[in-house]
């Protein structure tokens, strides 16, 4: 096995299933000669011609109208947004016409939108941005968030051979921060399945994306004062797996919900309410949530580094839960 | 249209000092000084020092990100402008937003989202506030020829033409959208077509001309100001940096920059006002030490301001607080 990024990981998925399956094309701003903003495409166009990897005009929510009808008729395209930020001018394709065209009437719609969302670069309040909860509140999507190389190979492949529009997030602060181990060979992560990257038995964190490692270095410190964390990555937004969530909070008895999202309705909100209806007997203590609060991302770097979530932060919240 | 003296040298001044602080804010970003990354309008100054100098003083504009010319004329002090790139609490948004997204209402500035085009519904509807309450007010947008392509864009122009709205849309037509060139984004041959679909007057203008910029601006104003409906003005000019500074733009022929690069309408302007003696010599040395001074001022002053607190990051989401948000 060889040790590749999250964004090589990213790009090989692609690769793979552009050489595997002729039906796959990509579509979006500046992908082409150009190879993206953030250069995951590089090369592509080259490769499989222009025609396949397809540079649009500005127009969101035009090109992904588009790949919904181009899936309509037995495409599976793969949208890249430039940012997610710009995901919201898609909006009514993702949420009415992709989301509710297999319900409505068996319009099988198998499209993957690549969404580079995510803060911790200076981005600003339209460059930092976790929109996953705009679509969470959607049936008929499915949202999958990598946090490690694997995942993202094998989550994307997943994503382009599942017959449902799914939103693949992708972290942009991870892209080439790390690095992980790879399996050479054609796999797929299944949707739909969490996985504990550390077992532990006093506290559960339950994450998703960038905080994923911030839940990982919270761990190691606690580690020190003989606090154990389990950290439960989601993986899958959407449809959640509710039962590899449980599993943990049976074992551990206490939950800490870590996003980086903002506070109020999200994913966060959602899993700490499944958690106290219906394993609330297994709980010790109250369900901590730590997220981005529920303002717009800031700008300037002190500000941002408040308004994300730190490895202190949740080192205090497990202090704090473990005393009861 | 004849122009004062005054006039034109104002336009030169503005010209003059939008391409320096970009200059100085794009140094100091290779030194590491600014948050985020740098965009300018290098090559494109006319547009926006252009179109911003022919509204009158109540006038309300929603400029685009390449339009720091538009800022400058609208009042917004250097000081305040550096003090944003470099995320301070002097800045113009206390450090809650970056650099280029410069709103002020005091000022008459609509603040910048990057969703391109975005704020051209939302000129259109300062425009029709103008209307219903019978005022002599126009509103001026601006956007990228990239940005043209978007939903928003259409929308606003069929809805201000049907409505007859006192309102200018300008498009910064520098030829590309970061990597695609026009031929990509669009299949009309000028981006003022798209106007026509909607019934919609248009111009063309030069737009590394300012005097031409400032003349037909004027003119479209005018028409708005009297009832007589918006209009739509295509600037063609040419993109000379990276769509970022941190983009190396190979992607862009050289050729087509030595050509605009003769097109410089800074030094275009300057030759103008010598060869019709609209300047003198003391008065050319005059306005770059005064563009100096203003800029080394701003640094100055930038560089000394404090970085706002973290925990500042919770304020100010509501105009009108409810609840417990009232105490913080
Ligand atoms: C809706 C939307 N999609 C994508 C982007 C990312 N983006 C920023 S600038 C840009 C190109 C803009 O081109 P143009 O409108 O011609 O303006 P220019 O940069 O050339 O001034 C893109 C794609 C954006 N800001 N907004
Ligand atoms: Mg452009």
């Amino acid at each position: 096995m060889k040790e590749i990024t999250y964004v090589e990981a990213i790009q090989q998925a692609l690769w793979e299933e552009m050489e595997r399956d002729d039906s796959v094309f990509i579509l979006g701003e500046d992908i082409g000669a150009y190879g993206g903003a953030f250069k995951v495409t590089e090369g592509m166009q080259e490769k499989f011609g222009e025609m396949r990897v397809l540079d649009t005009p500005l127009s969101e929510s035009g090109f992904t109208g588009a790949a919904i009808g181009a899936s309509l008729v037995g495409m599976r395209p793969v949208v890249e947004m430039q940012f997610a930020d710009f995901i919201s001018c898609a909006f009514d394709q993702i949420v009415n016409v992709a989301a509710k065209n297999f319900y409505r009437w068996k319009g099988r719609t198998p499209i993957v939108i690549r969404a580079p969302y995510g803060g911790n670069i200076h981005g600003g309040a339209f460059h930092s941005q976790c929109p996953e909860g705009w679509f969470f509140h959607t049936p008929g999507l499915k949202l999958v968030a990598p946090a490690f190389p694997s995942d993202a190979k094998g989550l994307l492949k997943a994503a382009i051979r599942d017959d449902d529009p799914v939103i693949y997030f992708e972290h942009k602060y991870l892209y080439r921060r790390i690095k992980e181990e790879v399996p050479e060979d054609d796999y797929v992560v299944p949707i739909g399945k969490a996985r504990v990257v550390k077992e532990g038995s006093d506290i559960s964190v339950i994450t998703y994306g960038a905080m994923v490692h911030t839940a990982l270095d919270a761990s190691e410190k606690l580690e020190e004062g003989g606090i154990s964390l389990e950290v439960v990555d989601l993986r899958t937004l959407l449809p959640l797996d509710k039962e590899t969530v449980f599993d943990s909070v049976k074992k551990t008895s206490k939950v800490i919900v870590l996003y980086e999202a903002t506070r109020t309705g999200g994913v966060g909100a959602e899993i700490a309410a499944l958690i106290s209806q219906e394993v609330f007997e297994y709980l010790d203590g109250p369900v901590q949530r730590i997220s981005a609060p529920d303002t717009p991302v800031p700008f300037s770097p002190p500000m941002e580094e408040y308004y994300l979530p730190q490895v202190e932060d949740v080192v205090e919240a497990a202090e704090k839960l473990v005393a009861y | 249209m004849d122009i004062d003296r005054d006039t034109l040298q104002q336009l030169y001044y503005y010209l003059k000092l939008t391409r320096h602080l970009e200059d100085r804010v794009t140094s100091l970003y290779r030194q590491g000084k600014v948050v985020g990354g740098v965009w300018t309008s290098n090559g494109t100054e006319a547009v926006s020092v252009g179109f911003s100098y022919a509204l009158e003083k109540d006038d309300i504009t929603a400029p685009y990100f390449r339009d720091m010319g538009a800022f400058l004329i609208r009042g917004i002090t250097p000081r305040r402008i550096i003090a944003q790139y470099f995320g301070k609490k002097t800045g113009v948004s206390g450090g809650k937003e970056g650099n280029v997204h410069i709103g002020d209402m005091n000022f008459g500035v609509i603040g910048f989202p990057s969703h391109l085009a975005d704020n051209y519904p939302v000129a259109a509807g300062a425009a029709l506030a103008f209307k219903i309450r019978g005022e002599k007010r126009i509103a001026a947008a601006c956007t990228g020829d990239g940005g043209t392509s978007r939903g928003d864009f259409h929308e606003a122009l069929n809805l201000a033409s049907v409505l007859k709205l006192p309102v200018v849309f300008f498009c910064n037509n520098n030829q590309y959208a970061y990597s695609m060139p026009h031929g990509k984004q669009m299949a009309v041959k000028d981006v003022a077509d798209r106007a026509l679909a909607y019934g919609m007057a248009s111009e063309i203008v030069d737009g590394n001309d300012v005097i031409a910029v400032y003349t037909v601006s004027k003119k479209a104003y005018e028409k708005a100001r009297a009832g007589d409906g918006p209009t739509f003005i295509e600037c063609k000019t040419m993109r000379m940096h990276g769509h970022s500074e941190h983009d190396a733009a190979k992607y862009v022929p050289r050729e087509l920059l030595e050509e605009w690069k003769k097109k410089d309408p800074i030094q275009r302007m300057e030759k103008y006002l010598i060869e019709n003696n609209m300047v003198s010599e003391a008065e050319m040395k005059e306005i770059d030490e005064r563009v100096r001074d203003v800029i080394e001022d701003a640094e100055e002053f930038a560089d000394k301001s404090p970085y706002p607190e973290g925990k500042e990051a919770l304020e100010g989401l509501y105009a009108t607080p409810i609840g417990r948000d009232k105490e913080s």
